[in-house]
C-alpha cells in the first residue's frame, strides 16, 4: 500500500534532518536582512533622485525603476549567476542573493519613497528654502521625517515581498530555506512534511510584518478621515483657514 | 548582424515564441480564474462574519505570507496532475489571494453611506453589491488589477523551477547551446527586452487608467 505523503514516518525523517532546514532558515534570514539594507539604500537614493529637479538624475531614477520592475527577478538572478561569469565575475550564491534581491526590491522601494516625498506639499520645500535651508537640509530635517510615517506601511509590505522573493535562490541551488526543503523533499521523499514546514517557517517570518503593515495602514486611514472631518467641522464653524490646514496630514 | 542571425535562427525563434505563448497563456488564464475566485474570497472576508469569512481570511493570509515557488513545488509534487495544469493551478492559487485583497481594497473604498442609501431604497444586500458596489469597486481597482497582470507575467518565470518550459525556461534551454559570451549576453538582453516591452506597455496602460480614475468623495 502506498503510504500517505504526510505519514508519521516522513515527519520523523524530517525531524532527523532539522539542522539542514535550520541552516536554510538562517541563510534566508541573512540574505533577507542584507538585501533589505541594500534595497533601502538604493531605494532612498533613487527615490530622492527621481524627485530632484535635475533632468539627468530623474532619468537615471526612471530607467532603474522601469527596467528592474518590468523584467522578472528570475531573469535578473540568472543573469548574475549564468551571465556574469562570462565577464570573469564569479559571485557566490549568497552575494547573488543579496545583490539580485536587493537591487530588485530597491526599485520598488524607490517608487515608495518617491510617492512619499511627492505627497508632502511643495510649499514646505519652498518655505524651507526661503528660510535658508540647503536642499540636503530640507530633505533631512523637513521632508524625509514626515515621509517616513506615510511610507512605513508600503515599506513593510515590500519587506514581506523581499522575504518571499529570497526563495528565488532555490532556482540556483542557493542553500536557502526553500532550496533545503526542496532538497529534503526530493532526496528523502518527504514532500508533504518538508513543504509544510518550509511554508510555516516563511509564514512565521512574513505574517507579523504584514499584520503590522495592515495595522499601520488602518491607523493612518483613520487619522486621515479624522483630520478631514475636523477640517470640515472647522469650516462649518467658520474658523480661520490656517487652523484647517494645519489639521491636515 | 551575424551574431543576431546565429541566435535567432528560424528554429530558435519559434522555440522562444512557443515559450512566450506559454507564459502569456499561463498568466492570462490564471489571472482570469483568480479574479473570479478572488472576488468570492474578498466578498466573504469582508462581509461574512461566520466560518466562511474566517476560512477566506485564513486562506488569504496563508498564501500571501508564503512564497509562490513553494506553491509551485508543492502542487507539482503533491498533486498528481500533469505539469502544465499544476503550473496554472499554483499560479491561480497564489494570485487568487492577492486579487482577493485588491478587491477588498476596492470594496472598502466605497463609502458605507452608499450601502445605507441602497438599503433605504429597498435594495437587498446582494442587489446593492451587484448594482451599486461591485461596478464602482471594479472601476476603482482596474489599475491594481493591471499591475497584478504584470506581476503574474513576471512571476510565471518561477515555473521554470519545475521544468515547465515557459519563456524563461525556453531561453535558458537555448542558452545552454551557446558557448560565446556575446551570444549569451545578447540572448539575455533579448529576453529581458521582450519581458520589458510586454510589461512596460501594460504599465503605460495602468498609468493612463489611474489618471482617469474619478476622485471618490471622502468617507466621512
Amino acid at each position: 500500500m502506498k503510504s500517505s505523503p504526510f505519514s508519521i514516518d516522513k515527519w520523523r525523517i524530517l525531524a532527523g534532518e532539522w539542522t539542514a532546514l535550520g541552516n536554510g532558515f538562517l541563510q534566508t534570514l541573512a540574505v533577507a536582512v542584507l538585501a533589505l539594507l541594500l534595497a533601502l539604500a538604493l531605494g532612498i537614493l533613487f527615490g530622492i533622485l527621481s524627485t530632484s529637479g535635475n533632468k539627468t538624475c530623474k532619468a537615471i531614477g526612471r530607467v532603474y525603476v522601469e527596467f528592474i520592475q518590468n523584467t522578472p527577478l528570475v531573469i535578473q538572478v540568472f543573469f548574475l549567476y549564468n551571465g556574469l561569469p562570462y565577464l570573469g565575475i564569479m559571485l557566490g550564491k549568497f552575494s547573488i542573493g543579496v545583490l539580485g534581491i536587493g537591487v530588485y526590491t530597491g526599485a520598488y522601494i524607490s517608487e515608495v519613497v518617491r510617492t512619499g516625498i511627492q505627497s508632502i506639499p511643495v510649499g514646505q520645500t519652498e518655505a524651507a528654502r526661503s528660510q535658508g535651508f540647503t536642499y540636503v537640509q530640507t530633505m533631512r530635517y523637513i521632508i524625509l521625517p514626515q515621509t517616513v510615517k506615510i511610507i512605513l506601511p508600503p515599506l513593510t509590505n515590500q519587506a514581506v515581498n523581499l522575504i518571499k522573493n529570497t526563495s528565488v535562490l532555490a532556482m540556483i541551488a542557493g542553500g536557502d530555506l526553500m532550496y533545503r526543503a526542496d532538497n529534503l523533499a526530493t532526496g528523502r521523499l518527504i514532500y508533504g512534511p518538508a513543504y509544510i514546514t518550509a511554508g510555516i517557517l516563511y509564514f512565521l517570518l512574513c505574517f507579523p510584518l504584514s499584520s503590522y503593515a495592515r495595522k499601520l495602514e488602518q491607523k493612518l486611514k483613520k487619522k486621515e478621515v479624522r483630520t478631514i472631518s475636523q477640517a470640515e467641522a472647522a469650516i462649518a464653524r467658520d474658523t480661520p483657514i490656517e487652523i484647517v490646514q494645519t489639521g491636515r496630514v | 548582424m551575424e551574431l543576431l542571425q546565429s541566435i535567432f535562427t528560424y528554429d530558435n525563434t519559434m522555440f522562444l515564441l512557443e515559450g512566450l505563448r506559454t507564459t502569456l497563456f499561463f498568466a492570462g488564464s490564471s489571472i482570469l480564474v483568480s479574479i473570479f475566485f478572488g472576488m468570492i474570497l474578498g466578498l466573504l472576508r469582508n462581509y461574512d462574519r461566520g466560518i466562511l469569512g474566517k476560512l477566506a481570511a485564513v486562506y488569504i493570509e496563508a498564501v500571501r505570507n508564503t512564497p509562490l515557488i513553494l506553491w509551485i513545488l508543492a502542487i507539482r509534487f503533491l498533486v498528481p496532475i500533469p505539469a502544465n495544469y499544476s503550473g496554472i493551478c499554483s499560479l491561480t492559487i497564489f494570485e487568487t489571494a492577492v486579487i482577493a485583497e485588491i478587491i477588498r481594497g476596492g470594496l472598502n473604498s466605497i463609502p458605507l453611506g452608499q450601502f445605507e442609501a441602497a438599503h433605504a431604497q429597498g435594495f437587498t444586500f446582494f442587489q446593492t453589491l451587484r448594482y451599486i458596489v461591485m461596478p464602482q469597486c471594479f472601476h476603482n481597482i482596474v489599475p491594481s488589477l493591471l499591475s497584478q497582470v504584470i506581476t503574474t507575467v513576471k512571476d510565471s518565470s518561477f515555473l521554470w523551477a519545475v521544468a515547465i518550459e515557459e519563456f524563461t525556461g525556453k531561453g535558458m534551454i537555448l542558452m545552454g547551446r551557446f558557448a560565446s559570451s556575446s551570444q549569451v549576453f545578447l540572448l539575455f538582453a533579448s529576453m529581458a527586452l521582450i519581458y520589458f516591452l510586454i510589461n512596460f506597455s501594460l504599465s503605460l496602460i495602468v498609468r493612463s487608467q489611474s489618471g482617469k480614475k474619478p476622485k471618490l468623495a471622502p468617507a466621512v
